[in-house]
């Protein structure tokens, strides 16, 4: 959990402004400046291949391991700066988890998989991971489901499953933001249900940016919602207002299916 | 109605070549041929070696010239020539007939027996004698028996005590001899590093040492007497064309009388030459007795191979496919991998002399033992070089299979670990390198069927035909690198094209040859074995 307090809860957590990514020569992200504020969720839609799962990649510098990779601007995370090289990516991903679009579980125990995030931090007091553990499958609502089976591999659990498994890893190393990839376009109505639920009552502790192809869920479960198109941000504003009424044509036609 | 008929089997045909059945029928085929390959080869390598254990029976002939001929029937054939059917008969007694086998054609043949009483005798040299016990002669041994047969086997339990007495005096001279020796080196040390500043210690030791050599040839002649005494019990017999000898009971290793056996007893007389063959040293320029060294060796090499290469392929592969930059020389390196495996296997074994035992054995000789010079001690071919290049030799498969392993772990599992603040590190050592073990296993169990294989180029680094001692004993350090050892492939070779009887050590080929074909199996198998329980435990649902 984050030590907010009033003065910096009205700062935004994220800030991006005037981002740049190129792959090689391919322009990936064309001058982005977007403000992410605390404890809210923050939707990116988009057609395949806007840029939004590049610009998610890059607050946790996941985007290090391409090596075409090359950003330039600025993305601000409690007011430092990600992208300088003095940044230890280590701690930034610590305190900015992720999940991703098709569930990762580890080989291991679902218990290990919980605590992967810890043990590699250095913890190994069993109290204290088995509470983690406790905690973060409740928080992901699977807690019920695994209980009588922590020791058991992780790989033989269903879709659904899996992906709250990850979700409760990457909440076990308490981050302020988690950022989700497409998190259940993989995953079948009621699982998605499921996940969605959780991000709502995930809100009261975390930041949550959420990519998503299903426009239905980004107005179901985001306070705000970003809409990027060919790696430009076309607009950014209130859920309510971009679904109702959005400023841009580009937008509207998206939203409305109007797109080509 | 005829053109009808025309029509749908042309439909048929196309359908059938459409349902893609004709290539489904050639794959099954292929494997069906590759599987019938494998069993035949198992199965001829079997059928050779599994009877020559079997005691066969002892045929007498009566030839028309009014000769007798004794033997076992080995094969039988019709004479190119003429025509006639005619036998092999192996007769034995090398040191009367001068030769193991003897062709005798049908025609010259009046009668045909298998006599009760012949006796088959296993002999420390000249092979197998085939015969008719006379008598014993067994002075102070008192024989009670009635029978001469049985008197025999009377006196060769009571020599067999006898011999028990002098193997110890034996082993207590082998000790006397290694003190002897390391005493030996330590002298030569100590006049190495100065002659007239040691001199004191030197004087001494070689007064320990030659009480050590007094008493070794006091032992020696206790020994030699004794064994002279035991000689001179004997036992006389006459063979088929009536010839007769005497014979030393101390060379006879096995008795049998086998037209005379039930068959329990021949399997008896089978489960004891299998013993023999595992557990005892050869006889006979390793066409006789056991194989216990060339095991021992084989699978000892094959195990300190894998020490070698498994360690030293994996952390390679590990900076290929995690660290290296994707490049040019990446890509060379790779290549460079790959072509190393298809390098000819003497050139390893040429490679090896030349590097390790020329080049590093010489070295190490030079700086820590240039008191034995000019005897050399690693600056000739030994186990560990044999390992070292056979590592060499097996490292690139372990490398691509580590590699290929690693690189079919899916992305985001690497992306997931990294995401949770992990190091590429603790992600290679935490979840890589379990989940890429089963491929490393694979890597090694290829590459240690390939050493185990492999004859060439250890006949350039360190095996031998005759080892005296093993590589591994209890005398300290217990693992001696630098010795020789012998090899089942190598006895291969040796036994069936090198041995001074080819023909009778035929049989001795195909049963070295599924001793080495049964130890890959097994070393394969427990790998195999770990590999599936370690599958069982880190594969992931998207594979």
């Amino acid at each position: 959990m984050s030590q907010t307090n009033d003065q910096t809860d009205k700062t935004p957590i994220l800030s991006v402004s005037d981002l740049n990514l190129y792959y090689g020569q391919a322009h990936a992200l064309k001058g982005v400046n977007i403000d992410m504020a605390r404890h809210q969720v923050t939707a990116f839609i988009g057609p395949s291949g806007c840029g939004k799962s590049t610009l998610l990649r890059c607050f946790n510098r996941m985007n290090d391991l391409v090596e075409s990779a090359r950003i330039e601007g600025s993305i601000r995370f409690n007011g430092a700066e990600v992208n300088d090289s003095a940044t230890d990516v280590i701690s930034l991903r610590r305190r900015i988890g992720m999940v991703f679009q098709q569930s990762n579980p580890f080989p291991k125990s679902i218990y290990e998989n919980v605590v992967y995030g810890l043990r590699i931090a250095g913890v190994n007091d069993k109290t204290t991971l088995d509470e983690a553990v406790e905690n973060s499958l409740k928080s992901a609502a699977i807690w019920k489901e695994v209980k009588d089976r922590l020791n058991e591999s992780a790989l033989g659990l269903s879709g659904g499953q899996a992906q709250r498994i990850c979700i409760a890893r990457a909440i076990a190393v308490n981050p302020e933001i988690i950022l989700m990839d497409e998190p259940c376009s993989a995953l079948d109505p009621i699982s998605t249900l499921k996940i969605e639920e959780l991000i709502e009552e995930l809100k009261d502790k975390y930041t949550i940016v959420i990519v998503t192809h299903n426009m239905q869920q980004a107005a179901r479960v985001s306070d705000v919602t970003a809409f990027f198109y060919l790696g430009e941000l076309i607009e950014a504003g209130g859920t309510r207002k971009i679904f109702t009424n959005p400023e841009k044509k580009q937008t509207e036609d998206y939203i409305t299916g109007r797109f080509g | 109605m005829w053109l009808g008929s025309v029509f749908v089997k042309g439909y048929l045909m196309k359908l059938f070549w459409k349902t893609g059945e004709p290539y489904v029928l050639a794959t099954g085929a292929a494997l069906a041929i590759i599987l019938v390959m494998s069993l035949t080869l198992v199965g001829v390598v079997m059928s050779n070696g599994l009877g020559y254990f079997w005691p066969r029976a002892l045929v007498k002939f009566e030839l028309k010239d009014g000769s007798a001929a004794l033997g076992q029937v080995t094969q039988q054939e019709k004479n190119p020539i003429s025509g006639i059917r005619r036998f092999q008969l192996k007769v034995g007694n090398r040191d009367v007939f001068g030769q193991d086998f003897r062709w005798i054609d049908e025609q010259d043949i009046t009668t045909r027996s298998e006599p009760a009483d012949t006796v088959l005798l296993e002999r420390r040299e000249h092979g197998n004698y085939f015969g008719f016990l006379q008598g014993v002669t067994a002075e102070g041994l008192n024989l009670t028996a009635a029978t001469p047969y049985e008197k025999l086997q009377q006196a060769r339990k009571l020599v067999a005590g006898k011999l028990a007495a002098t193997r110890k005096i034996k082993e207590q001279m082998s000790d006397l001899n290694n003190s002897a020796e390391s005493l030996r080196l330590k002298v030569q040390k100590l006049e190495y590093s100065g002659k007239e500043k040691n001199a004191a210690a030197i004087t001494e030791l070689t007064a320990v040492r030659e009480k050590a050599m007094a008493e070794f040839s006091g032992l020696n002649e206790q020994f030699t007497a004794t064994q002279a005494d035991i000689g001179r019990i004997t036992a006389q017999f006459t063979d088929a064309v009536g010839g007769s000898k005497d014979i030393s009971l101390t060379e006879i290793v096995a008795l049998q009388r086998p037209n005379d056996m039930s068959f329990f007893a021949k399997c008896g007389a089978y489960l004891e030459r299998v013993r023999e063959l595992l557990l005892d040293d050869p006889r006979e320029s390793n066409t006789e007795g056991g194989l216990f060294p060339a095991i021992f060796g084989t699978v000892m090499m094959v195990l300190m191979m894998s020490l070698f290469s498994l360690p030293f392929g994996v952390i390679a592969a590990i900076y290929l496919r995690e660290y290296a930059r994707d490049g040019l020389m990446t890509r060379m390196v790779r290549i460079a991998v790959n072509n190393l495996a298809g390098v000819p296997s003497i050139v390893y074994g040429v490679f090896g002399l030349g590097f390790f035992v020329y080049g590093i054995g010489g070295s190490i000789d030079s700086l820590f033992f240039p008191e034995r010079l000019p005897t050399p001690t690693f600056g000739t071919g030994g186990i560990l070089w044999s390992s070292l290049t056979l590592a060499l030799l097996t490292v690139p498969v372990v490398i691509v299979a580590t590699e290929e392993s690693l690189a079919s772990i899916p992305k985001g599992i690497r992306e997931g670990s990294l995401a949770l603040g992990a190091t590429k590190f603790q992600t290679l050592t935490r979840i890589l390198l379990p989940m890429a073990t089963p491929g490393i296993m694979t890597g090694l169990i290829l590459s240690m069927a390939r050493a185990a294989g492999e004859v060439a180029p250890l006949m350039i680094v360190g095996v031998v035909k005759l080892a005296p001692t093993l590589p591994f004993d209890t005398n300290f350090p217990f693992f001696h690198m630098d010795r020789k050892f012998m090899h089942l492939g190598f006895h291969i070779y040796d036994v069936g094209f090198q041995s001074p009887n080819v023909e009778a050590a035929k049989p001795m080929v195909f049963v070295t040859t599924m001793l080495l074909l049964a130890i890959v199996i097994i070393a394969s198998s427990v790998a195999i074995y770990l590999r599936n329980r370690m599958r069982g435990k880190y594969t992931t649902s998207t594979f």
